[in-house]
């Protein structure tokens, strides 16, 4: 009915919230590994970017949920723009669905986010370990 | 039909761009986050039409099924268009900037 509107009140959210972190992020530090082509300088991503990746999830999902929505005919381009928003008995539906469903939606990809957060940042950790060195002039294991 | 279609999709636009990774001048990437999250989205919608249907979920009508896999072409054709769009606009190989500049002529 009109599930999709939490998760993208959840994206509008994680774009502000990614815009303002940028905005008062410090310069990563940059890093030199050894790989197979030599030494690299990397930088870790910010956790600006990581928030985008969720934010990308959900405008992604809701667009299309949303074309899936005109398509069963429970958005419409007139006011109210919800079909079930138009008497009180199907409202009460739709805020139920809303909780239930669009809640379950930002929860799963908000925890499919967060694991992704977690193997990223091991895969980092596991890159980094053993041979970090900082870029000033420290020498590499 | 739908989830599965887009769970293809999803999984299609990863083969491709991990194969072309760390390059990204095409922006695959978007589509990935596009189809993922619609993918997670219908997941959690099956859950609870499956709450509801029980195993009758999992043997709908043809013609449910051929709507269904109507719906999930036309999504992966608005995901392609989405994607379209952005890659005209960042324009990541200057391709559109060249088509829209010519060069100057020295006579």
């Amino acid at each position: 009915m009109a599930c999709l509107l939490v998760p993208a009140a959840g994206a509008v959210v994680t774009t502000v919230a990614a815009k303002m972190i940028k905005s008062t992020e410090k310069d990563a530090v940059a890093l030199q590994v050894s790989t197979e082509h030599g030494i690299e300088t990397v930088e870790k991503i910010p956790f600006s970017k990581k928030l985008n990746w969720l934010s990308k999830l959900l405008w992604g999902g809701s667009a299309l949920l949303l074309f899936e929505h005109v398509w069963h005919g429970e958005v419409v381009p007139w006011f109210p723009f919800l079909t079930s928003a138009s008497n009180p008995a199907d409202t009460a539906v739709m805020l139920e669905e809303m909780a239930s469903v669009g809640g379950s939606m930002l929860l799963l990809i908000t925890l499919v986010w967060g694991g992704m957060l977690i193997v990223a940042g091991n895969i980092q950790k596991k890159a980094l370990q053993p041979q970090v060195s900082e870029k000033q002039g420290r020498s590499l294991i | 039909m739908t989830l599965l279609t887009s769970v293809f999709a999803a999984i299609i636009c990863t083969v491709i761009w991990y194969n072309n990774a760390p390059k990204s001048e095409m922006k695959v990437g978007l589509l990935c986050w596009i189809y993922w999250g619609a993918s997670l989205m219908w997941f959690v919608d099956a859950i609870y039409e499956y709450s509801e249907l029980g195993a009758e979920y999992f043997t709908p009508a043809p013609i449910y099924m051929l709507n269904d896999f109507y719906l999930g072409l036309s999504v992966v054709a608005l995901g392609l268009i989405i994607w379209l769009v952005y890659l005209l606009i960042k324009d990541p190989k200057g391709v559109v900037k060249a088509a829209l500049f010519q060069k100057k002529k020295n006579n």
